[in-house]
């Protein structure tokens, strides 16, 4: 281990967990799961459970793992040259990472949604409708039924239902970032993971999505990347803290905000940090 | 608590402003007792006033530093200590422009008994009033030092300021009953009496808070305050 690394370790200690605790347990099981990109390490052993129809929010300084781990959520990273783990995710009991899993069911179960919003340049309708057409869903019904209930699922309905044969590019960012969801949540997923989904949207778009959050709470197991501390305040349930690599506190977000118990969580809080 | 500087210096510069001026509230309440006591203690109707009209800078304080609060809390959405600081800082303001009151009320009293004779029970007042005073400059220190046990210690007096109360109550009832003419005298001091029992609830309080703010623990209304 090099001196920089141990030094961080000392620094930052074991994770320090006083998560709430869901009705409905945990969803998936992080352990002890490292991760290297090539030779530089990104992750090291992480262990958290994300609850069961719970918000989680991941924040941290730029290049904490953050991303790296939600990424890992899905298998986003397996396309990047160089990329070794250790340990384990399970989802709903399975390992994420073992050979026989089916990566695109995988990401069906796990919908993302990206910084930026990114519509396929096709009909409001179509973009919803995507991802049954590409299991080949055929039933023109069923595809409706789902693209309404999608739609109203994402607080976009009312908003868009006049026109949802014209060109999604049309809408205004916020409107397609709820579109995203909208697609998202059209593959009837487990969970939704959200990589600061608002960081290109304006106060009120930023506000619905929000809002949206906290609607599909409940149905949806939510993971949401966000450098905003008081998003990641108002949306979520529970808080990880991350910094270089480490899981540093992952606790109950009201705690998290008035009483951190570690002190780098405290001292990036605050404004106390770099 | 070791803390590093904020990353913003203008924040850092607001809540060490502020802290600033909720020692100086608490400073001119402070005073305020003292001068209270001394004017009964030596009869000093000059004295007593100046604490009467003193009080609306005590209040102007309060206003003050209510505003600066609800600036920080709207202008830098403050978490964790830097939160309790300030929610704090709110609360504290509060005890402490009813102290100021209470300072004002104990020099009505005063301003009454100018002629009224000297009771055996001013002594055990003015040692009352040392201890409450003790308590609210110790639940002040604790605030600036973020020194919890000072504020624990301070709690646990109140206990003794409670008991010297109904000593002083009960022997002014004794003095009252030995003595019917000078009852408007004896229930002057009484009055005072628990004032300064008050002013000692209000110290319990701002430590209380202080407890909250070091330790993100409210123990308000628990066995341990007590």
């Amino acid at each position: 281990m090099s001196n920089a690394i141990s030094q961080a370790n000392n620094e930052i200690g074991p994770t320090i967990f006083h998560p709430m605790k869901g009705d409905q347990g945990a969803l998936v099981s992080v352990k002890d799961f490292s991760l290297w990109y090539g030779a530089r390490q990104a992750l090291y052993g992480v262990e958290m459970e994300l609850e069961k129809g719970l918000v989680t929010a991941l924040i941290g300084p730029s290049g904490c793992g953050k991303s790296t781990l939600l990424r890992s959520f899905n298998r986003m990273n397996d396309l990047i040259d160089g990329l070794k783990i250790s340990g384990s995710i399970l989802f709903d009991g399975q390992q994420i990472f073992a050979p026989d899993v089916d990566v695109i069911g995988l990401r069906k179960r796990m919908g993302m949604v990206f910084q930026k919003p990114n519509p396929f340049p096709m009909s409001i309708a179509d973009n919803v409708a995507y991802p049954l057409k590409v299991d080949g869903v055929r039933d023109r019904q069923l595809i409706e039924q789902t693209v309404e209930k999608a739609l109203k699922a994402s607080a976009l309905w009312d908003e868009i239902k006049d026109r949802l044969h014209q060109s999604a590019l049309g809408l205004s960012g916020g409107q397609q970032q709820r579109l995203c969801i909208a697609r998202a949540i059209a593959a009837d997923p487990d969970v939704l993971l959200m990589d600061e989904p608002c960081s290109a949207l304006d106060p009120v778009a930023t506000a619905k999505i929000e809002e949206l959050i906290s609607e599909l709470a409940g149905h949806y197991t939510i993971v949401i990347v966000t450098h905003n501390m008081q998003q990641a305040a108002r949306v979520s349930h529970n808080t990880a803290f991350m910094y270089l690599g480490r899981l540093v506190e992952y606790g109950e977000t009201g705690a998290i905000f008035t009483v951190p118990r570690a002190d780098k969580t405290r001292e990036y809080v605050t404004g106390r940090f770099g | 608590m070791n803390m590093k500087p904020h990353t913003s210096k203008n924040f850092e510069t607001e809540l060490n402003n502020l802290k600033d001026k909720v020692l100086r509230m608490g400073g001119m309440v402070e005073a305020a007792i003292g001068k209270a006591m001394r004017a009964l203690e030596w009869r000093d109707a000059k004295l007593a006033q100046t604490v009467i009209e003193e009080d609306h800078l005590v209040n102007r304080f309060e206003v003050e530093i209510d505003e600066m609060c609800v600036g920080i809390v709207a202008l830098r959405q403050p978490a964790a200590e830097d939160l309790r600081l300030i929610i704090t800082g709110l609360k504290i303001s509060t005890d402490l422009e009813r102290i100021g009151d209470l300072a004002v009320n104990m020099s009505e009293r005063v301003l009454e008994l100018m002629d009224a004779p000297q009771s055996a029970s001013q002594a055990d007042l003015m040692r009352m009033a040392q201890i409450a005073q003790g308590m609210l400059h110790d639940s002040l220190d604790a605030y600036v030092d973020r020194d919890a046990d000072k504020a624990e210690a301070v709690c646990k007096r109140d206990n003794v300021v409670d008991d010297i109360n109904r000593q002083i109550f009960r022997a002014l009832l004794n003095q009252m009953t030995g003595a019917p003419a000078g009852i408007s005298g004896y229930l002057g001091l009484m009055n005072i009496s628990r004032h300064m029992e008050r002013i000692a609830d209000h110290s319990t309080n701002i430590a209380e808070m202080v407890i909250y703010l070091v330790k993100g623990k409210d123990i308000r209304h628990t066995s341990f305050a007590k």
